[in-house]
């Protein structure tokens, strides 16, 4: 975190800490401070962010751990608020709830956290190789793009012009390397001052980055998930929460879709969550290589890592200085995806501030401003025309951790009105270690009908309709199961136990994915379809001899249905003209049958 | 020059506050001279101008606004270490409590530690055999893990924690150091001798250190415990590179402890009267698991906690659950069927143990085998309820053949002497017979070829027709 160079006049007013209390720390009096300014406090000038102010005194949020603290020690303000360094260094880099790299802070202070570690969010050192894309005398709008670096082997880095600026190019450098604090152009604005363009600008995390205009999000964002892509999808811009009680897999299914989802760069949040998970994350992304790039996935993502010990303050913040990575890279044009690890803990950490802060609390102890700072959240993501005029998006997949695993928790709740996919994890399937764990019947994706005009071009023109009776098929299984608990599955007809089996093909074979499977980790839409088509294609014809009066237990012992549920491992994914033969091969059972 | 503080100026509960204190640093460590010559330890907990408020370890009792000298000791709360803390017991606070006299102290160290950076850790991936079938094969345990007992009064966690003591083993191939470190936090005197017997008779007594914080010692104590024992632990393992296994119990008494001095601070309490800041708490308790890149040690932790009225969804084992790295749960009817460990295999888990098990670790099968029962015992459920309902003459041969596998996992699998130790391979090859009980279209989670390989019906195991009955 780069502390705003325009720092306070000499001669301002001397500030001293009154009082502290865990976090949260008072000064007396007028400090002249402004509400969410950035602060030093204290002798060994821990960041702090002042969160109220009145005539008697000032509230200041510390971000780092407060012992040892003393009364009486000096507070510094910084004249503004809490800004995030934006610049080439964030890929392959992993930082602190306040963008603080921490491979630079280990090599300061070991394999502990410190109090006071003091290093700059970018490597200043670094020398990057920048072209320069503008000339003198070329007018610059707001999101101009005036160099370009390659930041990392897949990822072209593009500096722009602030959204707060606009003007003449006075002078520019020539191509070459320079580091992210070395000025490659100046712009004369329309009052005549010049400005120094660095590779690198501020952006206060809080604020929302402007954009040119949102755009209406009709694109899927590919998971190779089955459960996801065909039944839930979600569009790319869109914003997704995955709800779910200790060990059903929340964490599982946000690293798979972080490795495998289909956007240009991933920021992943690791928001008061376990730190063997990020040493696990950091270790398999950087194993991992990227199938469509053929470079290790570290090369297009960005991680924060504030685990559950890390200082309160700082996980609160965690969430806004992610969000402001991703826009910065959508104005460059690039589709983002945020993986928010877990916003529960997000609201948590609002809570034990606005508890320290005695404020009135709303339900369970929450503040009553939750729903109103989880919707600001939310609404930053979208598709844009960003002010550059590229297209850009950013997606936000949030894991809720519900208290008691209960779903009617305020901050499942108010996630639910905010976002328009759910995918509810349910303990029940993860108890039977069916992974992902989305349970069908609670979860929605409102995007379906936006989307499914690019399922039907892209993917295939039946795509919509299979997988609506899949849906059905699931839909009915749900209903005739609660019969089957009361009276067992035999005394059922036939056909009811014909939807029972196939529901069955669908759970084991379709909607239950193994992860640690090389080729069921990530399927492709077509294979996902073409299994729909097979499922489908085996429940009608069993239909039609179930029909006829012909025995379920003979349509079963043909094996067909095992086999069919076992596409997913049998089929490698290079290898999809495996799956029509599954066509001839149910053909051929049935007519035998049939005879 | 040392000031004292004469007098109080209010008392509430475990707090006092002192006025005109100068210098003060938050979370300073002060010393309280009582008049009668008795002394008692604080801590800074608020800091309001020159007014201090102080958290007494051995609470109010006795103290008026006149009686007192309070002394500001210049440092946070420190805990000697040295390696001659193994083999002593310490008080909750940990001060030497075995009259051994003081510890010659190598260093000291703030007990609230630092956090971690996640990029120094070591991901763990190295499996401790307990000698447990269901910890072993199910919810396996890992060399740097936090995996808690979730129990119930009256359960028998103790027994489980001693078995996996006794058993367990912590040491590295190359035989390296292990110790544990063992925190009890508002236990009985029974339950803490019931501990000390048992690792003397395991012959490890001499590799043990012990902070007790008993259920007639003074509650504030309490918060300090799990806090000098973890940075006891870290000090063994990380400075000296040991293998250190902690056992805290029981966290339910701790957040109990927490929950009364949040109330008598006048915090705004979030769930069940709890403070907000439970989970964050918490939290910076079990992180202090794990391994780093600079030692070669690591600390283990298996907390226990009673959940209260048998309820998994009250906060202190929701927050829990949500930390640690999984959990063992046990259940009172099984527990009530005589079953022993009484582990309750489908809400147990071990987030570790996908990376921790298979080729190189334990076996190739192991994955597979341990989905399968899963799958499997959760069809058992659901065959069990049915058979509640319309009888178990009605079922299904295959919700039959569910019936009579689930008991058996029950009985042979799950259950286990309290002496029996049984290898990986045992283990993993008694689960192979209990699934090749089972008809062949039953086992949906494992391939083909390591069916062909394992799957031998004509070897299943047998039902145990049992003699008392």
């Amino acid at each position: 975190m780069h502390t705003n160079s325009s720092a306070r006049q000499p001669g301002a007013k001397e500030n001293r800490i009154y009082g502290i209390n865990g976090p949260v720390i008072t000064l007396l009096g007028d400090t002249g401070f402004s509400m969410m300014e950035m602060v030093l406090v204290g002798n060994d000038k821990l960041v702090g962010e002042v969160i109220g102010i009145n005539d008697k005194e000032t509230t200041i949020q510390v971000y780092e751990n407060t012992t040892g603290l003393r009364t009486g020690e000096p507070v510094v303000g910084s004249g503004g608020p809490l800004c995030a360094t934006l610049g080439p260094g964030i890929l392959d880099n992993i930082f602190d709830g306040i963008e603080r790299p921490l491979k630079a802070i280990e090599e300061q202070s070991g394999d502990f956290i410190r109090r006071g570690v003091n290093v700059s969010s970018l490597d200043e050192e670094r020398e990057w190789d920048v072209r320069i894309t503008v000339q003198p005398g070329d007018r610059l709008e707001p999101g101009a793009v005036y160099a370009a670096c390659q930041e990392t082997p897949i990822i072209e880095h593009r500096c722009m012009v602030p959204p707060t600026l606009s003007g003449v190019v006075d002078e520019v450098k020539p191509d070459g390397k320079y580091t992210v604090r070395d000025t490659v152009v100046t712009l004369r604005d329309d009052k005549g001052t010049v400005h120094s363009l660095s590779l690198c600008q501020q952006w206060p995390i809080r604020t929302p980055r402007p954009v040119g205009e949102r755009l209406y999000a009709n694109t899927p964002l590919i998971t190779g998930q089955r459960v996801i892509d065909s039944l839930f999808p979600i569009a790319k811009g869109g914003t997704a929460a995955i709800p779910g009680g200790f060990g059903t897999g929340k964490t599982m299914t946000q690293h798979q879709l972080a490795k495998w989802c289909d956007a240009d760069i991933i920021i992943y949040i690791g928001c008061g969550e376990r730190g063997n998970e990020m040493s696990q994350v950091l270790e398999e992304f950087t194993g991992l290589i990227d199938p469509k790039s053929g470079r290790p996935m570290t090369d297009r993502t960005a991680l924060i890592a504030n685990t559950s010990n890390m200082p309160v303050a700082a996980r609160e913040a965690s969430i806004y200085t992610g969000i402001t990575l991703a826009e910065y890279y959508r104005d460059m044009g690039y589709h983002v995806a945020i993986m928010a690890d877990s916003t529960s803990r997000w609201a948590e950490a609002l809570r034990e501030i606005s508890g320290r802060l005695e404020e009135m609390p709303a339900e369970e102890g929450f503040p009553a401003y939750l729903p109103s700072r989880l919707s600001a959240f939310y609404e930053r993501a979208g598709m844009v025309r960003s002010l550059g005029g590229a297209q850009g998006s950013v997606t936000i997949i949030g894991a809720v951790s519900p208290q008691g695993n209960d779903f009617s928790e305020p901050v499942t709740q108010n996630t639910k009105r905010f976002t328009r996919c759910f995918w509810a994890l349910d303990k029940s399937l993860a108890y039977a270690r069916h992974y992902p764990a989305i349970n069908w019947n609670a979860s929605y994706s409102e995007y379906l009908s936006d989307l499914a005009a690019w399922y039907e071009e892209n993917v295939g023109g039946d795509f919509i309709a299979c997988r609506s009776q899949i849906a059905q098929i699931l839909q009915e299984e749900n209903k005739l199961m609660e019969i089957v608990k009361l009276i067992g599955a035999d005394v059922l007809p036939d056909d009811q136990k014909l939807t029972i089996e196939i529901a069955r093909v669908i759970r084991v074979g379709f909607l239950q994915q193994n992860a640690y499977h090389q080729d069921d980790t990530y399927v492709p839409m077509e294979k996902q379809l073409k299994m729909m088509r097979i499922i489908l294609h085996l429940y009608k014809s069993s239909q039609a001899l179930v029909a006829r009066a012909i025995p379920l237990s003979g349509l079963t012992a043909t094996g067909l249905f095992d086999e069919v549920s076992r596409i997913k491992y049998d089929v490698p994914n290079d290898r999809l003209d495996l799956l029509d033969a599954y066509f001839t091969k149910i053909d051929d059972a049935m007519r035998k049958l049939n005879a | 020059m040392i000031i004292e503080y004469r007098g109080v100026k209010e008392i509430n509960g475990s707090l006092i506050a002192i006025d005109g204190v100068k210098n003060a640093s938050f979370e300073e460590t002060v010393t309280i001279q009582l008049d009668n010559g008795t002394s008692r330890d604080g801590r800074i907990v608020q800091l309001q101008g020159d007014r201090a408020v102080i958290q007494v370890f051995e609470g109010t009792n006795g103290i008026s606004l006149a009686n007192t000298r309070t002394r500001l000791q210049g440092r946070p709360v420190e805990m000697p270490l040295s390696p001659e803390l193994l083999g002593r017991i310490f008080d909750g606070a940990g001060r030497p409590a075995d009259g051994l006299g003081e510890l010659f102290p190598e260093t000291r160290r703030d007990i609230n530690g630092f956090p971690i950076n996640p990029v120094s850790r070591v991901y763990p991936r190295n499996f401790i055999e307990t000698g447990i079938s269901s910890i072993d094969c199910l919810m396996t345990l890992i060399r740097g893990q936090k995996l808690p007992i979730f129990s119930g009064s009256g359960m028998k966690h103790n027994e489980l924690a001693a078995q996996i003591v006794r058993q367990a083993k912590i040491s590295d191939e190359n035989g390296g150091d292990f110790a544990i470190v063992f925190a009890a936090m508002g236990v009985t005197n029974d339950v803490a001798d019931y501990f000390r017997r048992s690792f003397e008779e395991s012959g490890v007594l001499s590799r043990v250190a012990m902070f007790l914080n008993l259920s007639n010692d003074p509650i504030i104590e309490r918060i300090l415990t799990p806090r000098c024992a973890l940075t006891a632990a870290e000090y063994l393992a990380f400075d000296r590179g040991m293998h250190i296994l902690v056992i805290m119990t029981d966290m339910t008494s701790y957040a109990e402890a927490l929950r009364e001095f949040s109330s008598s601070k006048g915090e705004i309490p979030g769930r069940k009267g709890y403070p907000g800041y439970l989970y964050s708490d918490l939290a910076s308790l079990y992180e202090r698991a794990g391994m780093i890149k600079s030692s070669k040690g690591s600390v283990t932790q298996i907390p226990i906690l009673t959940m209260p009225n048998d309820d998994i969804t009250h906060p202190v084992p929701d927050l829990t659950g949500y930390i640690t790295e999984g959990q063992i749960v046990l259940d009172r009817s099984l527990d009530a069927s005589g079953i022993y460990p009484p582990v309750s295999a489908l809400p147990s888990l071990s987030r570790l143990m996908k990376d921790g098990i298979g080729e190189g670790f334990t076996r190739a099968d192991h994955a597979a085998v341990s989905n399968q029962l899963f799958a499997c015992y959760a069809r058992v459920q659901d065959a069990r309820s049915l058979a509640s309902v319309i009888g178990e003459e009605e079922l299904s041969p295959n919700d039959k053949k569910l019936l009579q596998f689930g008991q058996m996992f029950d009985q042979q699998y799950i259950n286990q002497g309290f002496h029996e130790n049984r290898s990986i391979e045992q283990t993993l090859d008694l689960g192979w017979k209990l699934l090749s009980t089972l008809p062949r279209e039953e086992l949906d989670r494992v391939d083909d070829k390591m069916l062909a390989e394992h799957y031998h019906p004509e070897d299943a195991a047998l039902p145990v027709v049992s003699a008392g009955l």
